[in-house]
């Protein structure tokens, strides 16, 4: 019928905020539990830190490869918050129109995406520092040189902050997720939306407490541990590397 | 109502406004009026018209649930007003119209125009070059199942409440909406509907159509048919990305 090509722009863009806010959700949840190592010991940290510094791969470590990660995870976090930004309200109007009927409605998930919105721009910035400082300086990861940055670099309540936007963001963002594309729904899907309704409340509150646990963690680190000599490598008490 | 427990004073706040009458703004005005037994908010409006304000401008024709003209936003939420009992609500209620439509006065909205308007703008009606207006013909036959099927979507009456529950079209009034999209999918489950997916991609692959949906899910928690339209709209998310990677 007709014979101009289609224009495949806007499924391009709403596939890619999708996929790229999976890829950074499945990233958040891994993150999330290996800083949580710090809880389990220092030992425990360490070796996670070195894991991912390519210790177990190569033999020595290799702070370049966070580095790199840290990158990667910055572009898809840039082209993630690029293709969301078409979903804000860009003038007074739109915006005074969502906050009237936010207001008016009441609704749940009306709310959830006002959340994801403030979230999302919040993040623009604390996360853009975090991952940038994450690039730079790669090898300041370890049980003593993390608590360092958390107490005496000030960096708690930038954490905090980043800590409950990302993990509301993220687990809100998989929840709506799974209603936008029809993810494993059921026959009835009133049922399998109260389904991950449930599993994205036990996910922010599971992920929230461990995290501020984490955090919690290094700060005690961080005010315990005598830095006067500077910031020196944690000791393992297993691995023993030679040119360190 | 049990003899012992005297029935409550329903205090009504409605948003009174003629936008015919030059020197009419929009205000608030509360009705006090008694409940009754099994009341509804139809039940209601009639009162208050009967023996407090005769001037009250509302919209019912079938009083259960069938024509979709008594929509209303209930307490800031989008309803039928002849499908909601009073004794559901608290004894103050504020009543207002739906928002984005005509405002004709009072509670009544012109839905039907908006309608029409969508209706025209996706062409919700069978596409069939081959066998066009031949009233003669007999149907092809369907598999009971798919005609439950788009049985189960064409119930919609085309009351608004999708629309006025829709953050997405408070902001972007050119978005379809969940009453496009779900009849948009009615059509594509049709047999006797002949346009091809790349038809369909041309009225909604955009950001008015699917890909403008932000999935607040409103109209799926409003609507008062319990349309399903969040597995539609993902349903037809998923059709039209599969169009975009085909072509």
């Amino acid at each position: 019928m007709k014979q101009e090509k289609l224009d495949k722009t806007p499924a391009r863009l709403d596939f890619t905020q999708s996929i790229t806010g999976l890829i950074l959700a499945i990233f958040i949840m891994g993150h999330i539990l290996f800083e949580a190592s710090i809880l389990i010991s220092k030992e425990m940290m360490y070796k996670v830190t070195i894991m991912f510094e390519g210790y177990y791969f190569f033999g020595e470590t290799y702070p370049g490869i966070i580095s790199f990660l840290a990158g990667f995870i910055f572009v898809i976090f840039i082209v993630h918050a690029g293709i969301a930004l078409r979903k804000f309200p860009d003038n007074y109007r739109q915006h005074m129109a969502m906050k009237r009927h936010t207001l008016g409605m009441k609704h749940e998930d009306t709310y959830l995406w006002i959340i994801q919105l403030s979230t999302g721009f919040l993040m623009f910035f604390i996360g853009s520092v975090h991952l940038y400082m994450m690039i730079a300086e790669p090898s300041d990861i370890g049980p003593y040189a993390s608590s360092y940055r958390v107490v005496h670099e000030m960096l708690a309540p930038l954490y905090f902050l980043l800590l409950i936007s990302v993990i509301t963001h993220a687990f809100i963002g998989l929840y709506r997720l799974a209603l936008k594309w029809g993810f494993m729904e059921g026959k009835n899907t009133k049922v399998s939306r109260a389904r991950y309704k449930l599993l994205m409340r036990v996910f922010i509150v599971v992920y929230i407490l461990v995290g501020l646990a984490s955090l919690a963690k290094y700060i005690s680190i961080g005010l315990e541990h005598d830095y006067s000599a500077g910031v020196k490598k944690y000791e393992s008490q297993t691995i023993k590397m030679e040119n360190h | 109502m049990s003899k012992d427990k005297a029935p409550r004073i329903l205090k009504i706040d409605i948003l009174r406004f003629d936008p015919h009458d030059p020197e009419d703004f929009p205000s608030m005005e509360r009705f006090e009026i008694e409940e009754s037994h099994g009341m509804t908010l139809f039940i209601a409006l009639n009162d208050i018209r009967e023996h407090h304000d005769n001037s009250l401008k509302y919209d019912f024709v079938c009083r259960a649930g069938i024509c979709g003209s008594c929509s209303m936003l209930v307490n800031g939420r989008p309803t039928l007003a002849c499908r909601t009992l009073t004794s559901k609500l608290d004894e103050h209620i504020t009543l207002a119209p739906l928002p984005l439509f005509e405002l004709i006065g009072d509670l009544s909205v012109y839905t039907g125009k908006w309608m029409r308007g969508l209706n025209e703008k996706l062409e919700t009606w069978i596409h069939d070059k081959e066998n066009e207006l031949n009233v003669d013909k007999l149907e092809e036959k369907m598999e009971p199942e798919l005609a439950d099927e788009i049985y189960e979507l064409d119930r919609c009456v085309e009351c608004g409440c999708c629309v006025a529950g829709c953050g997405t079209i408070q902001m972007r009034p050119y978005f379809k909406g969940a009453v496009g999209l779900n009849k948009i999918a009615r059509y594509h489950l049709d047999p006797r509907d002949k346009r091809s997916d790349e038809e369909y991609y041309e009225l909604i692959g955009n950001e008015d159509g699917v890909f403008g949906c932000m999935t607040l899910l409103g109209c799926e928690d409003v609507c008062p048919k319990d349309l399903p339209l969040q597995s539609k709209i993902a349903y037809l998310r998923r059709m039209m990305l599969k169009t975009a990677v085909k072509n």
